[in-house]
């Protein structure tokens, strides 16, 4: 079974809702990516999201798109990246990984070749920004026949018909955008969240994860009464932006995270039923 | 040549329904613009189809922008190459100096029609931003147009017409600085204020349905140019000409021609210093096939995928991917696809000026020495006609730099 549908099931029999840093592999110096993913995990992550670096990140904000400019500058490829997380699972076998990037740099490297060695590295899943499920067929097959899931983004602005189309492919979980915009944009709105969150869970059987637009760990608190995993990215990469040594890096994720899972820990568990109430 | 030909799809059937240009095109796009880009597909199909939309664009085709633009015999040029008379389709006249406005005018009307207030633009020479402002300006719309760093420097006069002209023109910083980046940016504006904002793109790149917009709304110049040879020259031209960066003036001028297949056609990439180096923007000629900008198609990328900066003496070509028809016009063997090095359109430029008192855009003026070449291999009955896609005015301050005058 892969680790992401036994996290979450350990999850949903502990009432937990999850919580899922992002980091991009490299940044700020591909040194320290390995313990700050370690720091994460020990700060109370589920899961962790390392981002690919690539040159054109169409759907990120500044934040994320200077994380990603640094770590090619320092030469991160898809092999250091992978490297990366062989490292980390020899210390680690059970937090699941999802890998987070763009279509181009997977092409070149094949997608047979590619879900192989993700595979094998130790990867469980792979969220592919520029990649909806029109786009998915080949990719998505190759995943499959590795054991490697597919995760979908799903927005504000999805219809139904899509939601469907993409139900159809996605595995893992399904990565609610809660705002429009690009990543580290403007604040979400938790009020239209929760009838969002219903229209996804009557098409879809997956746990369900809401990013974009989280900073702090009261709206982490917030996003956790309704959704199944709670994703943090261009505010912890806004910090670790200006580490300039791995001991700082790993005390700013550990500072970053304790409070959020605190926060979400102390929110009412995750419930249909104070969902239904809160909105 | 000619079997690969016959088995071609007619050029009405591209894209497919999702839009593929067999295996280039599609969407590769983030979630968040799907819906807009369905929507917007549905819009378009749809208003190609009321005849009150097509009258109006087609008046203010004619009233506005100044169609038709006329073919020019180059007797002179054609005297110096002593082979195939030069046809030079004058895009440049048009209003704006360039073929871009024939695509703005289209969008803006579509803008409008699909009750858009704010229209956002990315632009590599200046070309298109201008056209884009130029049309929010008559529709009263406001109009945010992004550009690289690079090219705001390179550009200077172009950015001060989009602001006599009400637009907001917002400096691109990231990556190379240039044209790409100036369409990373727009898209992340269109995500981020996707309900109220319409994205005019300025070529026949991205994601379905902007290349097959893009060159239905330029289509008008090949078949003007297309009846224009027939009433006065009584024939179809040999072979065509056009210059390629995303390719939106090439697509425009070959679409009608596609299934003339006695018609040559002649794409013109940006070679730059050489093509055997990285300091060009030949994705055709010298890239492969990726993704890029929400479509698969040729482009210029390093060996782990990354895209790679680029470089031509015209901001305007001076972009790592192409539009996917293109990839499948090269593909499918229909249209072939040069290049010209910085050297050579230099050259052309001041030919072109000296010989026939007309100044082409450096864009333009690839496909003029590409022209010139091909004329000299061609017998004196052949016609090759060229697209003059833009006046030169806005690269006389980058022309005299390279040659070291100060004014």
């Amino acid at each position: 079974m892969n680790r992401i549908d036994q996290r979450f099931q350990s999850l949903k029999a502990q009432g937990r809702v999850a919580l899922v840093p992002y980091v991009t592999a490299g940044h700020p110096d591909p040194g320290f990516t390995v313990d700050i993913l370690h720091a994460a995990v020990a700060a109370g992550a589920d899961l962790v999201e390392l981002g690919m670096p690539f040159s054109d990140v169409m759907a990120d904000g500044p934040v994320i798109q200077n994380a990603c400019a640094r770590a090619l500058e320092q030469g991160t490829g898809l092999d250091h990246v992978l490297a990366m997380v062989r490292e980390f699972r020899q210390r680690d076998d059970e937090t699941p990984l999802v890998l987070m990037g763009y279509t181009n740099p997977i092409e070149r490297r094949g997608s047979e070749r590619f879900a192989r060695e993700a595979a094998e590295a130790g990867v469980d899943a792979l969220l592919i920004v520029d990649c909806p499920a029109d786009e998915a067929g080949d990719l998505h097959g190759q995943l499959a026949a590795n054991g490697l899931h597919q995760i979908f983004l799903v927005a504000p602005t999805t219809t139904q018909a899509r939601l469907e189309r993409t139900a159809a492919l996605a595995g893992g979980f399904v990565y609610h955008v809660s705002i429009k915009g690009v990543t580290g944009a403007a604040t979400l709105d938790v009020d239209a969240l929760a009838p969002m969150l219903e229209s996804i869970r009557v098409r879809m059987d997956l746990p369900v994860a809401v990013g974009f637009g989280i900073r702090k760990p009261e709206q982490a608190a917030s996003v956790a009464r309704l959704a199944d995993a709670v994703v943090i990215g261009s505010a912890l990469v806004e910090r670790l932006d200006e580490c300039d040594s791995k001991d700082q890096a790993i005390e700013v994720v550990t500072e970053f995270l304790a409070p959020v899972r605190q926060a979400m820990d102390n929110g009412s568990p995750v419930n249909s039923e104070k969902a239904v109430n809160l909105s | 040549m000619a079997e690969t030909a016959t088995r071609l799809p007619s050029s009405e059937s591209m894209p497919d329904p999702t839009g593929h240009y067999g295996v280039f095109g599609g969407r590769f796009v983030s979630e968040t613009l799907m819906p807009a880009l369905e929507e917007l597909d549905l819009a378009w199909r749809q208003i190609m189809k009321d005849k009150a939309f097509l009258a109006e664009l087609d008046h203010d085709l004619t009233h506005f922008v100044g169609r038709p633009s006329p073919l020019y015999l180059a007797e002179n040029l054609t005297r110096k190459m002593g082979g195939a008379r030069i046809v030079l389709k004058r895009e440049d006249l048009n209003h704006t100096g360039a073929h871009k406005i024939n695509n703005t005018v289209g969008q803006g009307l579509l803008a409008r029609a699909m009750g858009k207030k704010r229209v956002i633009a990315e632009t590599g020479a200046g070309q298109h931003g201008v056209a884009s402002a130029t049309v929010a300006a008559r529709l009263g719309m406001d109009c945010v147009v992004y550009m690289g760093s690079e090219d705001v420097r390179r550009q200077a006069v172009n950015v001060y017409r989009m602001k006599l002209l009400g637009a907001e023109v917002v400096s691109v910083d990231s990556g190379s600085k240039t044209l790409k980046d100036a369409l990373n940016e727009a898209m992340r504006d269109w995500v981020t204020n996707v309900d109220d904002t319409f994205y005019i793109l300025g070529t026949v790149a991205g994601p379905h349905p902007y290349p097959a917009m893009v060159r239905d709304f330029n289509a008008v110049v090949g078949r003007e140019a297309r009846r224009q040879m027939l009433d006065e020259y009584g024939c179809l031209p040999d072979a065509l000409v056009a210059c390629v960066g995303g390719g939106s003036n090439a697509m425009g001028l070959f679409h009608p021609f596609v299934d003339d297949r006695e018609v040559a056609m002649y794409g013109v990439e940006a070679a730059g210093r050489g093509l055997s180096g990285h300091e060009h923007a030949a994705s055709l000629c010298a890239g492969r096939v990726g993704v890029l900008h929400g479509s698969r198609t040729y482009l210029l990328d390093d060996e782990a995928g990354q895209i790679r900066d680029t470089h031509s003496v015209s901001a305007g070509l001076d972009y790592p991917g192409v539009g996917p028809e293109h990839a499948w016009l090269k593909d499918s063997g229909r249209a072939e696809y040069v290049g010209i090095t910085d050297d050579e359109a230099l050259e052309a430029f001041h030919a072109l000026t000296r010989s026939e008192g007309i100044m082409p855009a450096l864009e333009s003026a690839h496909a003029i020495a590409y022209g010139m070449k091909l004329a000299g291999e061609l017998s004196a009955d052949q016609v090759v006609l060229v697209n003059l896609s833009g006046r030169g005015d806005k690269d006389i301050q980058t022309v005299a730099d390279l040659e070291g005058i100060e004014f």
